[in-house]
């Protein structure tokens, strides 16, 4: 060949030489438009044959073999079936609409109503406590659910150290559980403990789970239909795929209104959004939130509404006390200035929580105040006139000189040992609150002379359980009993030594309220317990250590063409994802209608052949241009 | 994941040339020496993969130890546990032992094909990859062979005009999609072709792998149409590599003298090009080709994750933010045991393709 360079000249002196060159072209364009009709015909068959048989809109809408489905896009893997060992609020969501429960609240008010167990007492020496157990509840196999069930879900959680994982701090008080009859249920304590109506445990069928060997690996998902005896049934399982759950038409509070309930996988909640949109889906759950654009993006779309609703978490800006573990060595390096109340005080009234909740959660978010969110109204807290901490950064800046630490010459308040303070806040990076809102505080301190130091790290638990941190971004979901975030503020949730890991959450060690726990978990009148821990919260505010700064919203949105009603906890205004019960699954009723933005078949079709037609009109240009292209070849 | 890929071709074709030099003699002796040499250069591949396999073993262990985070404070994170059930946990996982006696457990249960107990899902870290391996297949598989196809098929084209309109707009249409981020094609698919435009409702479901509930036929066709979207995202993004390689090889041999012998015996171009400039072409494409295959099982975490694929890609995203050890090690040991049985596959190959090599 000849001597030209192999990338360039070299084709176009060897084209004319070759004699075939016109059959060849010829062969080839017939070879390449045959294929390209055949990925064309492909195509509009996909597409053709896809539409029409389109399961996505079945599954949300009422299904063409009469069965109405709710659809709800979630995003959090089960972690496992079993109730022994799941956690996560996907799974335990599930548990609560599969298995009864002993008790369970009230979706208006998160009052305790009858659950498995119709009535309960407790004995003068408040010991003992006595479950009437409902003789109307059948497992899905049809045998009645009785007392002996739950005794034996007890006793099993009491014994077996695998079957103790998920839920064993309920049963960590009791002494003994027994079943005198099949209605009638009794469980001993070692001391009084006030959350006995609050025990969120499945109780689960003896005669099937007896048959367990070993509770630390069973994750009950292989035997479908699950035996159980909430209002649904869990017949369909696939890992990160989907959980299908089965009204249960013999549930004693009455059948679901949905024939069956499906959590169906969208990992990413842009693609969850889009499929509500499209109507492939008829709820996305809240969990986590929507962004405020999803939201906005979706508040004037027709057929969905937007459910802002009051979350059940706190927002707070955590300081360190001086860390110190139960044998009183001391933790961590928290920053001394901190122990001084009136800097504590100092900070968080300089902390502008209205332009928190308007700028960083854009709204989606309420006023913080107490430690208990406002949707537990019966335990809700707020300070009075005279105590709150409002935003006032100009008494903030009093306090600070109050408390002797001065400005120094340029600007910069300084410590005692005459070294500026700068505060170190822990934050998580993952979260673009915590990241937003440290930027305000670098502002907004940065004028009281105070230095800010932003750790926004993947995992924070390191240097948190080390105490290595002066202020830190805290949050918890608060239950309906709100023991359990209380007890983790208590002398006694500190690690035993600084090796060991203790249940606390901020390291806090207050008597006055470590005595006001023991009272509120003694008592058994539910006015005065709530009293007392409103007492708990005014001091909990006084401290400073747990400065809630707002109540995020849960944000969530469903298809009111598909969803009629639904009812939400609290019913005024509160979430439908997530509930502590099984209330709004259980009540959602099916809009009548079938048009959702779903697409009959028909339109199917048409959408079918006219994805073809542009499909092979996009080949046909395609072809021609081609020709064109070559058509000097042809000579 | 690209970025290594592109270097790894270059870095095959030299390991795969290197006995080349190595044995001069080789190829006057008999048929019998040649099998010997043959024999030994499998021995020595398959010996070099089994080492290979061994130091992937090991290095997973202490890799992901280096993860900041207490898996069993993940795990219990925001509910009521007591102290005696942390230590529970620290002593059903093993975490209570020092490092040492974790890695020798480790070492000898994976050596039975026991890869530990996943710390999120409760359930042996062997039934969680099997359950989602073959989705990950069914996913990367098909696309897979499309984009090899494709590739190849455009890439030969790309080269035999290239110059031209053609290969101009096709190399350029190739280099623009290979350097697309994969979820935002993922997500732009989603908006028009699954939730529709203007008045065209959407063709294709939003995400998943399947609607939940179908049975046989209707399950098959149900999983088909979930699987459009997905592969079309990935032959589109991957396609380009493997029509670059194939093109530049195929412009390497262009210049080449038995070409214009071939023309000289008065042979059809593209029996030239089919029969002659293509199989000696294809060389760098065969080992993008298994390097490809090694990588399907690594699954694609981003279009996974968009798409809402229940396969391996989205396992791994979840073992690493807890983090699950025994999850991620054995994700890691299956993704790079796959890449190494497939690139010594190559490897064994070649000599077969190439004479020359493994001689």
């Amino acid at each position: 060949m000849d001597t030209n360079d192999q990338y360039g000249g070299q084709h176009d002196t060897r084209r004319p030489r070759i004699r075939h060159r016109g059959r060849t072209r010829g062969a080839v364009p017939r070879r390449v438009r045959l294929a390209a009709a055949a990925g064309a015909a492909a195509l509009v068959l996909t597409a053709g044959l896809a539409t029409p048989l389109d399961p996505a809109p079945r599954e949300a809408l009422a299904a063409d073999d009469g069965k109405r489905t709710l659809t709800v896009a979630v995003a959090q893997s089960v972690d496992s079936l079993s109730p022994f060992l799941a956690v996560r609020l996907l799974s335990t969501s599930i548990h609560r609409l599969t298995y009864e429960y002993l008790t369970n609240y009230d979706p208006e008010d998160n009052h305790v109503v009858p659950g498995l167990a119709t009535r309960w007492k407790s004995s003068p020496d408040k010991l003992t406590w006595t479950y009437t157990i409902r003789s109307d509840s059948k497992w899905s196999d049809g045998k009645r659910a009785t007392a002996e069930d739950a005794a034996w879900t007890f006793n099993t959680m009491m014994t077996d150290e695998g079957a103790a994982t998920a839920n064993g701090s309920f049963t960590a008080n009791f002494e003994e559980v027994t079943a005198p009859s099949p209605t009638e249920l009794v469980i001993r304590l070692k001391k009084p403990q006030a959350t006995m109506t609050a025990l969120d445990v499945p109780i689960v069928p003896r005669h099937v789970w007896e048959k367990v060997d070993d509770f630390s690996k069973f994750n009950n998902d292989k035997d479908l239909p699950v035996v159980g005896n909430g209002p649904f049934v869990l017949t369909g399982y696939k890992p990160d795929s989907y959980v299908r759950l089965e009204a249960n038409k013999d549930f004693w509070r009455g059948a679901p209104k949905f024939d069956a309930l499906l959590f169906r996988y969208y990992k990413d909640q842009d693609a969850a959004v889009s499929a509500l949109r499209k109507g492939e889906v008829s709820f996305v759950a809240g969990s986590p939130s929507l962004t405020p654009a999803q939201a906005a993006s979706l508040r004037n779309e027709k057929n969905i509404k937007v459910n802002d609703a009051p979350g059940r978490r706190f927002y707070a800006l955590a300081t360190n006390p001086g860390a110190k573990a139960k044998n009183g060595e001391k933790i961590g390096d928290g920053h001394p200035s901190l122990l001084d109340q009136r800097v504590r005080n100092a900070l968080f009234m300089a902390v502008d929580r209205k332009t928190v909740v308007d700028k960083v959660f854009q709204g989606h978010a309420v006023d913080g105040a107490g430690y208990i969110p406002p949707r537990y109204a019966h335990y809700f807290w707020e300070p009075s006139a005279g105590q709150e901490l409002a935003y006032d950064p100009g008494k903030a800046a009093r306090l600070l000189d109050q408390a002797g630490f001065m400005r120094n010459g340029d600007g910069k308040r300084v410590g005692k040992d005459g070294k500026p303070l700068n505060y170190r806040i822990l934050c998580h990076a993952t979260d673009p609150n915590d990241k937003a809102i440290g930027r305000y505080l670098e502002e907004w301190w940065g004028a009281l002379g105070i230095g800010v130091t932003l750790n926004c790290l993947d995992n924070v638990t390191d240097p948190w359980l080390a105490g290595e941190y002066d202020l830190a971004f805290d949050g918890w979901s608060v239950n309906p009993d709100p023991d359990f975030v209380l007890s983790i503020h208590t002398c006694g949730a500190l690690p035993a030594t600084p090796e060991d890991t203790g249940a606390t959450d901020n390291f806090i060690c207050d008597e006055k309220y470590d005595g006001l726990y023991a009272q509120q978990l003694a008592e058994y009148d539910p006015a005065e317990r709530a009293n007392i821990v409103q007492q708990m919260q005014s001091r909990l505010y006084d401290l400073g250590y747990m400065n809630v700064m707002t109540y995020p919203n849960a944000v969530e949105a469903y298809r009111t063409d598909q969803i009629e009603s639904i009812t939400t906890m609290p019913s005024e205004a509160g979430n439908i994802y997530g509930q502590d019960g099984y209330w709004g699954w259980w009540s959602a009723v099916p809009a009548d209608s079938g048009e959702g933005s779903g697409g009959s078949s028909s339109t199917g079709v048409v959408v079918g052949i006219v994805a073809g037609v542009v499909v092979l009109a996009g080949l046909g240009v395609f072809v021609a241009m081609r020709r064109r292209a070559t058509a000097e070849d042809r000579e | 994941m690209t970025a290594d890929a592109t270097s790894a071709p270059v870095e095959g074709a030299r390991t795969a040339s290197g006995p080349v030099k190595d044995g001069p003699g080789a190829a006057r002796g008999p048929r019998a020496r040649t099998t010997t040499a043959y024999l030994r250069y499998v021995a020595g591949k398959v010996a070099g993969a089994a080492v290979s396999l061994l130091a992937v073993l090991v290095t997973s262990f202490f890799l992901f130890r280096l993860i900041p985070g207490d898996p069993v404070k993940f795990m219990t994170g925001g509910r009521q546990v007591s102290t005696e059930q942390l230590a529970s946990y620290r002593r059903e996982f093993g975490l209570d032992l020092p490092l040492w006696q974790q890695f020798t457990g480790y070492c000898g249960k994976a050596l039975t094909g026991d890869l530990g107990t996943s710390y999120q899902f409760n359930a042996p870290v062997v039934d969680r990859i099997t359950e989602a391996l073959p989705n990950t297949l069914l996913l990367t598989g098909t696309a897979f062979v499309l984009y090899t196809a494709l590739g190849i098929v455009l890439g030969t084209r790309s080269a035999w005009r290239h110059g031209r309109l053609g290969d101009r707009v096709g190399t350029g249409l190739a280099l623009t999609l290979y350097s697309v981020p994969s979820f935002w094609l993922g997500l732009l698919l989603i908006i028009t072709l699954s939730v529709g435009i203007g008045p065209v409702p959407g063709l294709f479901p939003t995400g998943g792998m399947e609607s939940g509930g179908e049975e046989g036929f209707a399950r098959v066709l149900d999983v088909a149409h979930h699987l459009v979207l997905p592969v079309v995202t990935l032959v589109a993004v991957e396609y380009g590599q493997t029509l670059l390689v194939t093109r530049s090889a195929l412009l390497d041999e262009m210049g080449s003298d038995y070409l214009t012998t071939a023309r000289a015996k008065g042979l059809r171009d593209d029996l030239v090009r089919r029969r002659h400039a293509v199989p000696n072409a294809l060389l760098p494409t065969v080992t993008l080709i298994f390097i490809n295959l090694g990588r399907t099982v690594a699954g694609v975490i981003l279009v996974e994750t968009v798409f809402s694929w229940p396969g391996l890609g989205g396992l791994f995203y979840q073992a690493l933010s807890v983090p699950d050890l025994p999850l991620v090690q054995g994700l890691f040991f299956v993704f790079s045991a796959a890449v190494i049985v497939m690139n010594t596959l190559a490897d064994l190959i070649y000599p077969l393709l190439d004479p020359r090599v493994g001689r």
